[in-house]
């Protein structure tokens, strides 16, 4: 099958399955999101990201735990050698923010995965039945919305020990009640609509609605959501990294590379510089990424 | 099909209040009506005059406050139970709103056979299709590739894919064009013939209703003004002023002779 053909059966208005159907209304989506050059290259960041992350060992020059000579390697500028340069410890800069990418993909997508069904469902839920069920979710989610990120992160550092373990943990409870609020705000105006009221007659349940006809148009919004947040959740690791909460040493977490650079950032600039850039950059990458995103995903937006 | 006992509809002093003490609004006041089986009946009355929420509150979704309502000779019970619903569906409106924006019409038809378990679903959603006059082209099309009168016709047949014998019709052409709802009513009227169903249509339309319904009352403000007859309707046989009022108003603008 040529491309062109490809494109039609994609773009068809007669689609003989629902496979066609699905994909057809990806490719449709997907090309709109390709119009946006901004979003693209937020794309491009988050894939160079799960690639660097994934293909981590053969990417990295170096050791990035154990590091070289102390007496002659320690601290030297971004050479063709080491091409950020090396730490205190005359370990690889470059080697060692290549794998922090799967400690930052870790965060990222454990909290994601964390939160976003967390959100979702508490939102959906109280959205839909209204009454009783919404006050109570909803003063829950206000009383995990009060809590300080880093001071309940201190908390679990306390009863847990420290690690980023407890750390992912901690920023994915403390980063639901926005979802849920927004999936609630969702819902409320949904289940007016006539759609709701065609499948409730149709005798179908609360569960069966709330997941396949709620959340279905809900999750665009959150997904927006979540992708914009993304930045949010990678410094908010890597302030606990910083802070020492996080990530432990040796491991090589942006945060806590910062944190060690920070000794001697007049005369070795490079140190906490590198890690630092590495934030800006993906953080930027999933802003922009989620910005594409509502356009393209926003069902309020033309289509 | 097997027909089912007693009369199919049977409203008899309906209420419906909407909220409670000082901002209780009452939209619904002591309407009563029966339905005979296979008959087609009207409610004709203005914006706000309860027409739609007697049709809501008979399938659930508006609270009775009095009165009973009984379908094939039996009171209904809250909340309404799945024998209700595969006897008596609905088509909404506005087919821009009754269609869920991200499903396509595979799986509006498809969902409702699989919350009550029926078999032989590909047939079931073919002949469905084949019903209403859509072709098999339009089976995984998503609503935002239909048009109105197409979006319709997936919603009738989303009402008839669970054979219910009584379908409630809310206004169910005031969202199309004039064209567009001639051939969705000739639809309604030949699946009506073909099938035995009972309607009970709501429109503020007299033509449709004239059309379409035997009988018909009028209602106003929440309250019954009178019934008709569809040759009463014809005739212009009116016995209150506000049913006058609204004959002459269907009529359109009347240039007085000079």
């Amino acid at each position: 099958m040529s491309a062109g053909t490809t494109r039609e059966w994609l773009l068809s208005d007669h689609p003989e399955s629902r496979r066609q159907a699905r994909l057809g209304q990806a490719y449709r989506t997907w090309s709109q999101l390709r119009a946006n050059r901004l979003a693209m290259v937020g794309l491009g960041v988050v894939v160079l990201l799960m690639v660097v992350a994934l293909f981590a060992d053969l990417i990295a020059p170096f050791d990035p735990l154990r590091g070289g000579d102390l007496r002659t390697e320690r601290l030297l500028p971004p050479s063709f050698e080491h091409w950020m340069g090396t730490d205190d410890q005359a370990r690889d800069i470059f080697s060692r923010i290549v794998h922090g990418s799967r400690l930052t993909l870790m965060v990222v997508a454990l909290v994601a995965v964390i939160a976003t069904p967390i959100g979702l469902a508490v939102g959906t839920t109280a959205g839909y039945f209204g009454g009783w069920v919404d006050i109570v979710l909803m003063r829950i989610t206000d009383i995990f919305l009060a809590f300080p990120r880093l001071i309940l992160a201190l908390a679990f550092v306390a009863a847990l020990g420290p690690g980023i373990e407890n750390a992912i943990i901690a920023i994915a409870i403390t980063s639901w009640p926005p979802y849920a609020r927004l999936a609630r705000a969702e819902t409320l105006t949904i289940r007016q609509a006539d759609h709701i009221a065609a499948i409730r007659l149709q005798g179908a349940g609360s569960l069966r609605i709330i997941w396949g006809h709620v959340v279905p148009l809900c999750l665009s919004s959150v997904i927006v959501r979540v992708t914009l947040d993304m930045a949010g959740i990678i410094l908010t690791a890597a302030g606990l990294g910083f802070l020492g909460l996080g990530a432990q040493p040796p491991q090589p977490e942006w945060g806590a590379m910062i944190a060690a650079g920070r000794r001697f950032l007049i005369d070795f600039w490079w140190v906490a510089t590198m890690p630092g850039i590495a934030i800006f950059v993906v953080s930027l990458g999933f802003n922009l990424l989620g910005d594409g995103l509502r356009d393209v995903l926003d069902p309020k937006g033309t289509k | 099909m097997s027909t089912p006992p007693g009369t199919p509809i049977e409203v008899d002093g309906l209420s419906v209040t909407f909220g409670s003490g000082a901002g209780a609004l009452r939209a619904v006041r002591r309407v009563g009506f029966v339905l005979n089986r296979g008959e087609s009946f009207g409610i004709v009355g203005e914006s706000g005059s309860g027409k739609s929420t007697v049709l809501r509150a008979i399938c659930g979704l508006a609270p009775v406050s009095a009165g009973q309502i009984r379908i094939d000779g039996a009171p209904v019970r809250t909340p309404r139970d799945a024998a209700f619903y595969r006897r008596v569906q609905m088509v909404f409106q506005d087919p821009y709103a009754s269609l869920h924006p991200r499903h396509t019409v595979d799986r509006v038809l498809s969902e409702p056979l699989a919350i009550h378990g029926f078999g032989d679903v590909e047939a079931r959603i073919e002949q469905a299709l084949a019903d209403v006059g859509l072709g098999h082209g339009f089976r995984f099309r998503f609503p935002h590739q239909l048009s109105g009168g197409q979006r319709q016709r997936v919603a009738i047949a989303r009402a008839l894919i669970l054979e219910p014998s009584i379908l409630l019709l809310d206004e169910p052409t005031s969202a199309l064009d004039a064209s567009i709802q001639a051939e969705v009513l000739n639809l309604l009227d030949a699946l009506r013939r073909r099938r035995d169903l009972t309607y009970l249509l709501v429109s503020h339309d007299l033509a449709v209703v004239a059309h379409m319904c035997e009988r018909l009352i009028v209602m106003r403000n929440g309250e019954t003004v009178e019934e008709l007859s569809r040759a009463d309707l014809r005739a212009r046989r009116a016995r209150q002023d506000y049913t006058r009022d609204l004959l002459t108003a269907s009529r359109g603008f009347v240039r007085e002779p000079a």
